[in-house]
């Protein structure tokens, strides 16, 4: 890939992360947030692909995409019943 | 402090810390202008030293050992911290499954979600297992092939076979497990002590040097990311276990209020 | 178009955002989210800082002999990183667990009250 393509690709994903990470924090609903961290999960290890860091995007897809939405939504059923 | 005095006292700090962080990052040799002499001095000897051909995977349980080591116990402290936090308290009981859910307490999901767990819990443990014991090939190893093969425990709770579930998952087991794999990787950087070398040193034979990124090649690094592996899987699966165990308890007799 | 400091400064707008949604938030599971958030600033930071442009990814299976590369350390760093905040934050979850058990809500302010 042409030096050119490549910057466009890293810049477009580094403005879907800035994007995602604002969305996840204003969110409002729980468990919607919940799903919003997932999807930014998937776009930050996609940026991590992009910066030719394979190992790091196969945890941060493992991580943010499996471990983190299940023990979050655990929890949030758990305490289900105040707010 | 009321939320809006706390929220403008925030803006002010956030500010300057902002203007701070701009600074310093101005301050730095630009994203791609990487100088550092570390870096490319491992890539260019990692190969032939270790007979290695993930990098990365060599730097994490070889030239930088000791901090995975420790990044290990941090993840046995946590689990261990969760087991203790989510004890059963005085007066709480263990109550039936709620109306909504399957009988034996499964979660209550659509067909469509059952079939497609327990179609993918197989694949699942047979790419986290890879994944945990081919390090020293490729971008694999020990830490993302452990959450994957937890996840697939956790698929087949979701798949609605939670007798299965207990069965594949009892607590006394997979605790052994978890401490055979982080006791396992202290271990054998103490065989290389009592071999006369310096902690964690690779002492186990290298392999031929023609076959870099086999499995016997590189010497402990394999060994370490299975072992690593097998622990953290065992960590998670114990994560996930606590809290699905801590749905069914209700509190009885814990008083709100008091500390 | 170069993107000198676009990476660092993008990593410092995720910290910006999620600590303003660790402070105004009234619930503690959206303050355990937004300290995901926050440290996911530093994994964009660190892996950032190590890219060499027109450097591959450090591998050696298939491209025999040295090439330029991306740093691999702060790869490992960001790799076990990753992991370890999951089993993390499993510990504040619990945490927040017990609070709701032993309080009632999950309210920062409202728990900043109660002593022992």
């Amino acid at each position: 890939m042409t030096p050119g393509l490549t910057d466009a690709l890293q810049a477009t994903i580094l403005v879907l992360v800035a994007a995602g990470a604002t969305m996840v924090v204003l969110v409002r609903d729980r468990v919607r947030q919940v799903l919003a961290l997932s999807l930014y999960g998937v776009v930050l290890s996609v940026l991590f692909l992009a910066v030719q860091a394979p190992d790091v995007t196969l945890s941060e897809m493992v991580v943010g995409a499996v471990v983190l939405p299940l023990i979050l939504l655990l929890t949030i059923r758990k305490v289900r019943g105040t707010r | 402090m009321t939320p809006g005095q706390r929220k403008r006292a925030f803006l002010v700090g956030a500010a300057g810390l902002v203007i701070l962080l701009i600074w310093a990052v101005t301050g730095l040799p630009g994203f791609g202008a990487y100088p550092g002499p570390y870096g490319p001095a491992i890539t260019r000897h990692a190969v032939a030293q270790t007979n290695a051909t993930g990098v990365v995977s060599a730097i994490n349980f070889e030239y930088r050992g000791f901090d995975t080591v420790g990044e290990e116990f941090i993840l046995v402290a946590a689990v261990a911290g969760m087991s203790v936090v989510l004890r059963r308290l005085r007066g709480e009981k263990e109550q039936p499954a709620a109306r909504e859910e399957l009988p034996g307490g499964g979660p209550a999901t659509s067909e469509a979600v059952r079939v497609a767990a327990l179609a993918l819990a197989g694949p699942t443990a047979v790419a986290g297992w890879w994944l945990a014991t081919h390090a020293q090939a490729n971008p694999s190893g020990g830490f993302q092939g452990g959450v994957l093969l937890a996840t697939a425990f956790v698929l087949v709770y979701l798949s609605g076979e939670v007798l299965a579930f207990r069965r594949i998952s009892p607590a006394s087991v997979t605790e052994a497990a978890e401490a055979l794999g982080a006791g396992g990787f202290a271990a054998v950087g103490v065989t290389a002590v009592v071999l006369g070398l310096p902690y964690l040193d690779n002492f186990l034979p290298l392999g031929s040097p023609g076959s870099p990124g086999a499995v016997t090649s590189s010497g402990t690094i394999a060994l370490i990311s299975f072992l690593v592996g097998v622990a953290v899987a065992a960590a998670f699966v114990l994560v996930a276990g606590e809290l699905l165990e801590q749905r069914l308890l209700s509190s009885g007799g814990t008083t709100p209020g008091k500390g | 178009m170069r993107l000198t400091y676009f990476p660092f400064l993008v990593a410092v707008w995720i910290l910006a955002c999620g600590l303003y949604g660790m402070i105004t938030s009234r619930d503690l599971i959206r303050q355990i989210i937004c300290l995901i958030v926050v440290q996911s600033s530093t994994y964009v930071m660190l892996v950032g800082v190590g890219y060499v442009t027109g450097g591959i990814a450090p591998y050696f299976s298939d491209i025999a002999g040295p090439h330029a590369t991306v740093d691999p350390v702060v790869q490992a760093l960001a790799l076990t990183d990753v992991v370890v905040e999951a089993a993390v934050t499993a510990l504040l979850a619990s945490f927040a667990i017990q609070a709701h058990k032993r309080f009632g809500s999950l309210d920062p302010q409202d728990l900043a009250e109660f002593k022992g």
